[in-house]
């Protein structure tokens, strides 16, 4: 009966610390009702807020959708993070990392369990939220096709970049730096252009917003909501930029567990 | 397999661990042999969650080394891995899951083929059938212990490393978790470290005692050579001898007369 192999790569091992987050969340209703919660209040806020600007200044309708669809797809970016580093966090807090760190587990199976994660505890939240969107505003995000897909792929590796980043901080640092979970995003908000276009912002901040992968999709979602067009060359210039954001969040995950095994942070999970 | 007979299952080899200035393991050499039990003993701050950090691949050595089966386990810890397992009151298991779904969760970590099976008769050894399907949060502190042992022997390691594995327990759930302990080495020929700071524990179990005080060995041996050789009653004098150093071992042929 003993485990007489141990293969370097396993879906099974992947599959093992989902079906861990899995049986977490169905066994707490607070939790799936969080992941719904903050994403429904702000859909409405948006959703209204669109509405008024509309009746306003007889703003065209597609012209104020643009704030719905801004408020998806920032949630879409903000929530993926969250779900990543919170599913982490989670083994943090239920003092469980030791266990898994002595397993089998290898680290790039367990960012890819929280990768996973992440999507999953979007969808619960999201697509409950969108479905009523549709129902009260008449906005349906879905109807966005293949470009959603597209932009929600290349907010996935953003968000992942940062949530790989923000766990490799507490687990070199500790618990101190669980505040960076939620906070270390919201320095995209006012840079990234999700309710305004980039032209907006002051000419010499520009070059910064423009070396975000996230703004290059809020310029794409204008775009086509506005204007009815995909624009492949944001969303290429979104995915090289991507690939460096998600390597530097790689590279910066695995060099700070190395730096949590030198300073033993790994044994004294805490502050 | 050839290495499970010809290596020791631990050998640490001028292990050295510092956090700044301070040495928390200075420099320390042992080995432990194949299905043996071994006490890793010592007063707070000794080294010994250190030492064991360093020995399940945690905690990276300053310089120095420590292979487990062959394996160094700050190079290539996935080589020994899945041969090994630990227990501690200081790591928990998720609250909020069943003690069920907590086993099966290891058992696919580890690569169990018939995980069910597997939870079935730990649950039968171990007397968790009862609370099997309980939150590991709301059961009482030894079935914790019991299910934490469970999980420590998903994978029948042939290396168990214990941190206190009897501590908060009754005398009763101590002693019928020492028993089972015993039995699973004998059956499995299995290596096990043990730290503990029940020396009545240690004295039952262990072959072989390793005393260490701030992250030195000071002493080292089977527990009634130890004891004859402080010439004392029993292990918890030897210790408080050390952790005090209000004496000194008798020489070897001191000890013998």
């Amino acid at each position: 009966m003993s485990v007489t192999y141990c293969p370097s790569f396993s879906f099974r091992r992947i599959g093992a610390m989902v079906l861990r987050h899995w049986y977490l969340l169905r066994s707490s209703w607070p939790r799936l009702f969080e992941l719904m919660y903050w994403p429904m209040v702000q859909m409405f806020m948006w959703g209204f807020l669109q509405l008024g600007v509309a009746r306003q200044t007889g703003t065209f309708v597609a012209a104020t959708a643009t704030f719905l669809a801004a408020f998806f797809l920032w949630d879409a970016l903000f929530r993926g993070q969250l779900g990543f580093s919170m599913s982490f966090l989670e083994e943090m807090w239920a003092r469980n990392l030791a266990n898994l760190m002595i397993t089998p587990l290898r680290p790039i199976e367990f960012v890819l369990s929280l990768m996973a994660m992440s999507v999953i505890r979007l969808m619960v939240g999201f697509l409950p939220v969108t479905i009523v969107a549709i129902w009260f505003f008449g906005f349906n995000l879905w109807g966005l096709g293949v470009a959603l897909a597209i932009f929600f792929a290349n907010l996935f590796l953003t968000a992942w970049a940062v949530g790989m980043l923000c766990s490799g901080l507490v687990l070199r640092n500790g618990m101190g730096a669980e505040g960076l979970a939620w906070s270390l995003m919201f320095i995209l908000l006012p840079l990234a252009c999700v309710y305004y276009p980039v032209t907006t912002l002051p000419v010499w901040v520009q070059p910064v917003a423009c070396a975000l992968p996230p703004t290059a999709v809020f310029e794409g979602m204008r775009a086509l909501v506005l204007e009815q067009t995909f624009r492949p060359d944001l969303m290429a210039w979104a995915f090289g930029l991507n690939v460096l954001w998600f390597a530097a969040g790689a590279f910066s995950f695995f060099w700070l567990l190395r730096g949590a095994r030198e300073v033993g942070s790994l044994i004294s999970v805490g502050e | 397999m050839k290495d499970r007979t010809t290596l020791p299952a631990i050998e640490a080899s001028r292990l050295l661990k510092r956090y700044g200035d301070s040495a928390a393991v200075n420099a320390i050499s042992f080995a432990v042999g194949t299905g043996s039990i071994t006490g890793l003993l010592g007063g707070n701050g000794a080294g010994k969650t250190t030492t064991i950090g360093m020995i399940m691949g945690l905690v990276a050595p300053t310089s120095g080394s420590v292979k487990v089966f062959g394996a160094d386990m700050a190079r290539e810890p996935y080589r020994s891995l899945y041969r090994m397992n630990f227990e501690s009151p200081y790591v928990d298991l998720p609250h909020r899951l069943t003690v069920r779904e907590n086993l099966k969760v290891f058992g696919l970590l580890y690569g169990l083929d018939n995980i069910a099976d597997r939870i079935a008769r730990l649950a039968d050894v171990l007397d968790l059938t009862e609370f099997l399907d309980r939150a590991a949060g709301k059961i009482s502190a030894g079935q914790k212990t019991r299910v934490a042992l469970a999980k420590a022997l998903i994978n029948e390691p042939d290396l168990l490393v214990l941190d206190e594995p009897t501590a908060s327990l009754d005398p009763d759930t101590a002693d019928w978790i020492r028993g089972h302990l015993e039995r699973y080495r004998a059956e499995k020929n299995a290596t096990i470290l043990l730290a503990s700071h029940n020396m009545y524990e240690v004295e039952r179990l262990c072959d072989r005692v390793i005393m260490m005080k701030r992250g030195n060995i000071v002493d080292d041996g089977a527990p009634e050579s130890l004891i004859a050789r402080y010439g004392r009653q029993n292990l918890e004098e030897v210790f408080l001898d050390i952790a005090r150093a209000r004496r000194q071992p008798k020489l070897e042929k001191d000890a013998a007369e």
